[in-house]
């Protein structure tokens, strides 16, 4: 059995500043869902109101049909690993936090927190306020996977590790979901290369869900148009164009449509090259704000500050 | 590992046709699991098993409850003939075009093809439902 998230009318304000903006959202559970926004776009606060660690202003949260806040038969279910690892003390050694976990949580794992300390060569007698960000990342991650919460949610988790580590924690994590089918969300700004785990994606901008759709759904909806300025723009006509780029006479315009066979065979015929584009380009130029028109030679419209 | 220009699982699913048409899988082989392919490409399996559910509805695979995907009997035939059929409009009409645009006359190109026809074209794999070669 695997737990739903279902949110409703929720909102979350801290003073003036609206941090989650009346979000509606059902994650079925047994499935790796994806969370992508921007910075600030209140990923960090909705997590953390599903793992109630925080109270909404606003608006129901229920996990398996039951309210998540104050509800300890709810939140032993959950787990949350954020960036940081800050549920542990600094001065507490890796083992102990180990030992806290194993106590705390009914489905623990130890056979796999042990092997994946190894794997990810964690120092057990090392305080974890002397911990590298790579190993602390790798620590919460272990805890988080060895846990076996059937809701176990990933803020960033992993943003702090290095590529080999990433991968091994993407191997690990979906071995896990496969062997133990549960509910996981995942926050990450390493969209393309996390991407192919999940199988639905919700976009968050600004405190409001903008996109929540199976992946496979969003992608197809993406496509990339290149050819003849003037080939390009009698395709698009009509068509919700995201951004484009111009080369001399060529023309490349993003496009969030899918195009049915007969569209393609116009394409060909025009001499137009339909691309696919990536989750990272369909969220760039999603939650980009319209920008005015770039001048002819202009190429930067795939470009977004970190 | 993915050429980035069609969906992964239609990449997967045209992995599994490719094989089926050369003959490294062959009819009433069982495939690899959903998981299997999802551990291996490192993809959500309900990706995974997008690509499968693509290829029983085209009947180059079927299920058997409760054991795993199979390849059908009649799978092998049967992409060989869409192939012939897609073979000019995919292959040998851009490979004009493109002979055009860099100005090889056509009769070169029907010489050399007839140069390959006679060193050995005819040898290379034909490849029967069960003509799998060994390991």
């Amino acid at each position: 059995m695997t737990l739903d998230i279902e949110i409703d009318d929720l909102h979350l304000r801290y003073g003036e500043l609206t941090a989650l903006d009346d979000v509606r959202l059902r994650l079925d559970g047994g499935k790796i869902h994806g969370l992508i926004g921007r910075n600030g776009a209140g990923k960090s606060s909705l997590l953390a109101i599903l793992a109630a660690f925080r109270k909404p202003t606003s608006g129901t949260v229920r996990i398996g049909g039951q309210p998540v806040f104050e509800n300890p038969e709810i939140t032993h279910q959950v787990c949350l690993v954020r960036s940081t690892g800050d549920t542990v003390e600094d001065d507490d050694k890796v083992e102990e936090a180990l030992r806290f976990a194993e106590r705390l949580r009914p489905a623990w794992d130890a056979e796999l927190a042990a092997r994946l300390v190894d794997r990810f060569h964690i120092p057990l007698r090392h305080a974890i306020g002397k911990l590298s960000l790579g190993q602390r990342c790798a620590l919460g991650v272990t805890i988080g996977l060895a846990t076996r919460a059937p809701v176990t949610m990933f803020d960033e988790s992993h943003l702090g590790m290095d590529a080999p580590s990433r991968y091994a924690f993407y191997d690990e994590l979906l071995a896990d979901f496969m062997a133990h089918p549960r509910t996981f969300v995942v926050s990450t700004h390493l969209i393309d290369e996390v991407s192919p785990l999940f199988e639905e994606v919700t976009i968050l901008d600004r405190g409001r869900i903008l996109v929540h759709e199976p992946l496979d759904t969003l992608l197809a909806r993406g496509t990339a148009v290149t050819g003849p300025a003037a080939a390009v723009d009698r395709f698009v006509d009509g068509f919700d164009v995201l951004a484009e780029k111009r080369l001399g006479g060529t023309r490349s315009a993003m496009v969030y449509a899918a195009f049915d066979e007969g569209r393609r065979r116009w394409a060909a015929e025009a001499g137009l090259e339909l691309g696919p584009l990536s989750l990272q380009d369909l969220f760039v130029h999603l939650t980009q704000p319209t920008e005015p028109a770039e001048p002819a030679g202009s190429t930067s419209a795939a470009e977004e500050d970190a | 590992m993915f050429d980035d220009h069609s969906p992964i699982y239609r990449q997967i699913a045209e992995r599994i046709r490719t094989d089926v048409l050369n003959g490294v899988l062959v009819g009433d082989e069982q495939v690899m699991s959903t998981n299997q392919y999802a551990a291996f490409y490192r993809i959500n399996p309900a990706t995974a098993a997008k690509a499968f559910q693509q290829l029983v509805d085209e009947g180059i695979l079927y299920k058997k409850r409760g054991i795993g995907m199979f390849v059908s009997p009649q799978a092998g035939a049967h992409l060989r003939e869409r192939h012939r059929d897609r073979f000019f409009a995919d292959v040998v009409a851009p490979m004009a075009a493109e002979a055009r645009a860099v100005g090889i006359p056509l009769a070169d190109v029907i010489a050399h093809l007839r140069q390959l026809d006679r060193d050995g074209g005819s040898e290379t794999t034909g490849g029967t439902d069960d003509g799998r070669q060994p390991a």
